[in-house]
């Protein structure tokens, strides 16, 4: 028993430098990633933030299992990991630091009174998944309007549907489980207008193959229900006082220029153009960063995981959007690279078994291609007037933005100095890529926020008394 | 099962697991805060922690984003 | 072909810019980035003289503050004349400060301990009393130099002022060969030819200075500042901070120095520093520095605790050894003219800077004597 040897090895070393591992993230790719870590002997800590592990796409009740693709899968890998992994959830990471000896410290605050708690390990795996890129429009900031993951988070963690009349709009593939779970929950499907055209899915001789199965599963559950499904279409303002009443509903072009528009009633929208991979902790880290064929910055990972730092690794969603069985393989490739890194640092492939590079691989062109075929068209910022927030936080309109590039400004970075747009709250997470697009940015620049979670005053001046983990 | 939390003195119904915000969007209540600048309505939008737009105070810790803090029974919530 | 080449648009580049467009100039200003995108866009916009030690550059800092109130006039940046409190912790420091204000020969009050509140109501009890300067303001740093450069363009007639964002200077261009009078500059996007040229890089300074083949010992000199959420009702009314920052902006150390500055924004926010360390050009995040400004603001102000710090960012601050900056024309590059080198106070100094050079190339006689700030002190 291998295995044994080398784990009562690990918690010998954890009085020094706490764990070998520190997984920030319990979705698809830090549980797998977590695991597979263990299973190769080191000692592991998965830190998330949520009460439950899942993450997005796995998000689920409490007392409830998860659902979907995979979801037996990933619960067997929960309840293997609590047996070998110390779980901090409802942990939310504010900072991380490397040492000069190359360690690693998390900092996080814990529970409802935000305890500051700091965990070390010699290495990290960064998991920390994606969150909705959503496209400002007229009205969105209206009660009601959701992002698509918004929705979807409601209903899967809460039992709640986003309202009782509810049109979804966006682009991805992502529009169909939402639309479908709505339905299902009992809600009224108004519509599911998608900007793109249909056919990049169909061409794509890899999508056509791959997706084709699960997209005809949910147009069926949608057909019969009788939820129209429109191609070329798209929300392009939301109206009502207090919350919505009722969205305008564009047919589009190929570049998503408005043809023609008509009314639509409903009590919420769910809309989503694609995701934004969470990397400002590996970026924090130092962390090289690349783009992903959207347009995000991803992090930068070798076929092992490994980033450009010694010591830290990235698996899912951070390093580029391709769902949850892929980032279920980063985690477990990215598990299998700590742990022979951790016996003998260096530049190795031969660890990982060829099936699982040759699958993610295989998963890694798909879902770049469907980045593809689901583009953001420039047309969306014919949808705007100049009184449109572009940022909910600090109440930025599109006319505020213009200004700030007559005056000089050319990236989002300068746009923000001068009009405020990513200064508030969100720190840009949510108008970031509306900025970077309305800027003229080719792609979005990598975001620096070293304070990753809002933290009191009052935690930060004590965090020399945090609890180590 | 469900038991009860207050929302600036109102009882509000709570499953078991959800959110302070969702529990208030099940209500019916759909925004509980104002925009400093333009005292524009906001509720949930997000929905997993990243907007903020969600804020309230609960127990009389400010600034919690309802869409993240799991309702506790006796919870008492205020808004702004 | 532009009269003025300035280099760098960040406050003091803008300034220079402006007050040179004003004096019937022709002036172009290159940028490697945006506008505002260096130091200019990581500052707190301090506008003080309360920090100033009798001497040069407080006289520099008064005609400042005076041009600070024209300027803000013109309208299109916040500029808030709020003022600054400074707070002593102990009886003993109390009268060192109250010594200071009196050498200033500064406009100020005295605030003896139990007055403290009444300038700042959620201040902490127990101190020893402070000063307050009526003069110190506020300005919004990065839409000021913008707007400058803007304001400019649009009042000295179009054309006279210029603004090229994205043009990387690489060399000067020199009559006759290398030791020659500086005729332009090459760049990026090929050369500019112009009769003088302002090195307005700010941190950056030194290196635009190496490419006239000359030296200016300006290094950056880090700063951390936190930011707060946005708080509803506005808990600090003026700039505070403790005497320790007097003490730290004057030091010479490369080490560590932190001091407690806290201010409100017209925003919300509340923006607390200060830190002061020379590393290079590094940034990472120091998490035992944002520790250290959390417990010094709480200090101050007890009822931040409870508020959220939602962002954190760093500057370089262009220092130089004897904490003056380098203003006027080089004496061993004929043609060059510098505007750099302020280290923590280049917004509060900014216009006074390109009001007394916009003289020099006018061939006036300038308001103040520039021999202190001069280049040819490093000769």
């Amino acid at each position: 028993m291998t295995h044994e040897t080398s784990h009562d090895t690990a918690h010998d070393t954890r009085h020094d430098s706490g764990y070998d591992v520190v997984v920030i993230g319990g979705g698809p790719a830090g549980v797998a990633g977590a695991l597979s870590a263990a299973q190769a002997g080191a000692s592991v800590v998965l830190i998330d933030a949520g009460a439950r592990l899942g993450g997005q796409y796995f998000r689920h009740q409490a007392g409830g299992r998860p659902t979907g693709h995979g979801a037996e899968r990933f619960a067997r890998q929960c309840r293997a990991l609590e047996s070998r992994a110390t779980l901090l959830l409802g942990h939310k990471v504010w900072a991380v630091e490397q040492d000069g000896d190359g360690s690693i410290t998390v900092h996080c605050l814990e529970g409802r009174d935000e305890r500051p708690v700091s965990v070390t390990a010699r290495a990290v795996l960064v998991a920390t998944g994606a969150h909705d890129r959503p496209l400002p429009f007229p009205g969105w900031d209206l009660p009601g309007v959701f992002t698509a993951g918004g929705a979807q988070a409601l209903l899967k963690g809460n039992g709640v549907t986003a309202g009782r009349r509810v049109v979804v709009s966006g682009t991805g593939p992502f529009l169909l489980p939402v639309a479908a779970g709505l339905a299902a929950a009992g809600a009224s499907v108004a519509g599911v207008f998608e900007a793109n055209g249909l056919f990049g899915l169909a061409r794509h001789p890899l999508l056509a193959a791959g997706k084709a199965g699960e997209a005809v599963g949910y147009g069926a559950a949608l057909a019969r229900r009788r939820v129209p499904y429109r191609t070329r279409h798209a929300v392009v303002a939301a109206h009502g006082t207090t919350s919505v009443t009722h969205v305008t509903v564009a047919r589009l072009d190929p570049a998503w220029r408005i043809l023609s528009t008509r009314t639509v009633e409903c009590d919420a929208v769910a809309a989503g153009y694609g995701f934004v991979p969470q990397i400002e902790l590996a970026v924090q880290l130092g962390c090289a960063t690349g783009h992903s064929p959207d347009g995000s910055p991803v992090v930068a990972v070798d076929a092992a995981q490994r980033t450009t730092v010694a010591g830290v690794y990235a698996a899912g969603e951070p390093t580029g959007v391709g769902g949850a069985a892929l980032s279920e393989l980063e985690g477990r490739i990215a598990g299998l690279t700590i742990a022979r890194d951790l016996a003998a640092p260096g530049g190795s492939l031969d660890h990982v078994p060829g099936v699982l590079r040759r699958r993610a691989e295989r998963l890694r062109a798909f879902g770049e291609a469907l980045q593809h075929a689901y583009p953001v068209q420039p047309g969306w910022q014919d949808w705007l007037a100049d009184d449109t927030l572009i940022c909910r936080c600090e109440e930025v309109p599109l006319a505020a933005v213009r200004e700030a590039m007559t005056l000089g400004a050319t990236d989002a970075r300068s746009v923000k100095l001068l009009a405020r747009p990513g200064m508030g709250w969100c720190q840009g997470r949510v108008c970031g890529y509306a900025v970077s697009c309305l800027s003229g940015e080719p792609t979005t620049q990598a975001p620096r926020r070293p304070i990753a979670q809002p933290i009191p005053l009052g935690c930060l001046e004590r965090i020399d008394d945090e609890q180590p983990r | 099962m469900s038991f009860e939390i207050t929302v600036d003195g109102r009882p509000v119904r709570v499953t078991p697991g959800q959110s302070v915000g969702a529990a208030l969007h099940a209500a019916g209540i759909t925004s509980w805060r104002t925009t400093r600048h333009g005292g524009r309505p906001r509720g949930l939008f997000c929905g997993i922690g990243v907007c903020f737009d969600c804020l309230v105070t609960v127990n009389g810790r400010e600034s919690q984003r309802a869409c993240l803090v799991e309702a506790m029974p006796g919870d008492e919530v205020t808004t702004s | 072909m532009s009269d003025v080449i300035v280099i760098g648009a960040g406050v003091v580049g803008a300034a220079c810019a402006y007050y040179a467009a004003a004096a019937g100039m022709d002036v172009t200003v290159l940028d490697r980035g945006p506008v505002a995108g260096g130091t200019t866009g990581a500052g707190e916009g301090n506008v003080l003289v309360s920090d100033k030690e009798p001497g040069p550059e407080l006289d520099l800092a008064l005609l400042s503050n005076r041009l600070w109130r024209e300027l803000a006039a013109h309208g299109g940046f916040e500029y808030e004349a709020k003022g600054g409190l400074v707070v002593a912790e102990t009886e003993q420091i109390q009268r060192q400060l109250v010594a200071l204000a009196g050498k200033q020969g500064v406009e100020h009050t005295v605030v003896p301990g139990g007055a403290l509140h009444d300038y700042e109501p959620h201040l902490a009890q127990g101190l020893a009393g402070g000063v307050f300067y009526p003069q110190d303001a506020q300005v919004q740093p990065m839409l000021a130099a913008a707007r400058l450069i803007r304001h400019g363009a649009e009042s000295f007639g179009h054309g006279a002022l210029r603004l090229r964002t994205g043009v990387t200077v690489t060399g000067f261009l020199r009559e006759g060969g290398d030791g020659g009078r500086v005729t332009g500059v090459r760049t990026d996007h090929g050369d500019i030819i112009g009769g003088a040229v302002v090195n307005a890089a700010g941190t950056w300074g030194g290196e635009i200075a190496a490419m006239a083949g000359i030296e200016l010992p300006i290094l950056p000199r880090r700063g951390f500042i936190l930011v707060t959420e946005p708080i509803a009702e506005p808990l600090i009314r003026h700039k505070v901070y403790t005497a320790a920052y007097v003490t730290n902006v004057a030091s010479d150390s490369a080490d560590l120095e932190t001091s407690g500055v806290v201010e409100g924004t017209p925003s919300g926010t509340v923006l607390i520093g200060a830190s002061r360390e020379r590393v290079g050009f590094d940034r990472t995040i120091s998490i035992p520095v944002l520790r250290r400004l959390a417990a010094q603001a709480t200090a101050l102000f007890p009822v931040l605790r409870d508020k959220r710090v939602i962002r954190s960012y760093c500057g370089f601050r262009p220092y130089c050894p004897d904490h003056l900056p380098v203003i006027g024309a080089d004496p061993r590059v004929p043609g060059l003219l510098h505007a750099c080198g302020h280290e923590g106070a280049g917004i509060g100094l900014a216009p006074a800077t390109g009001h007394l050079l916009a003289q020099l190339l006018a061939g006036e006689r300038t308001d103040l004597d520039l021999t202190p700030f001069s280049p040819g002190r490093f000769a």
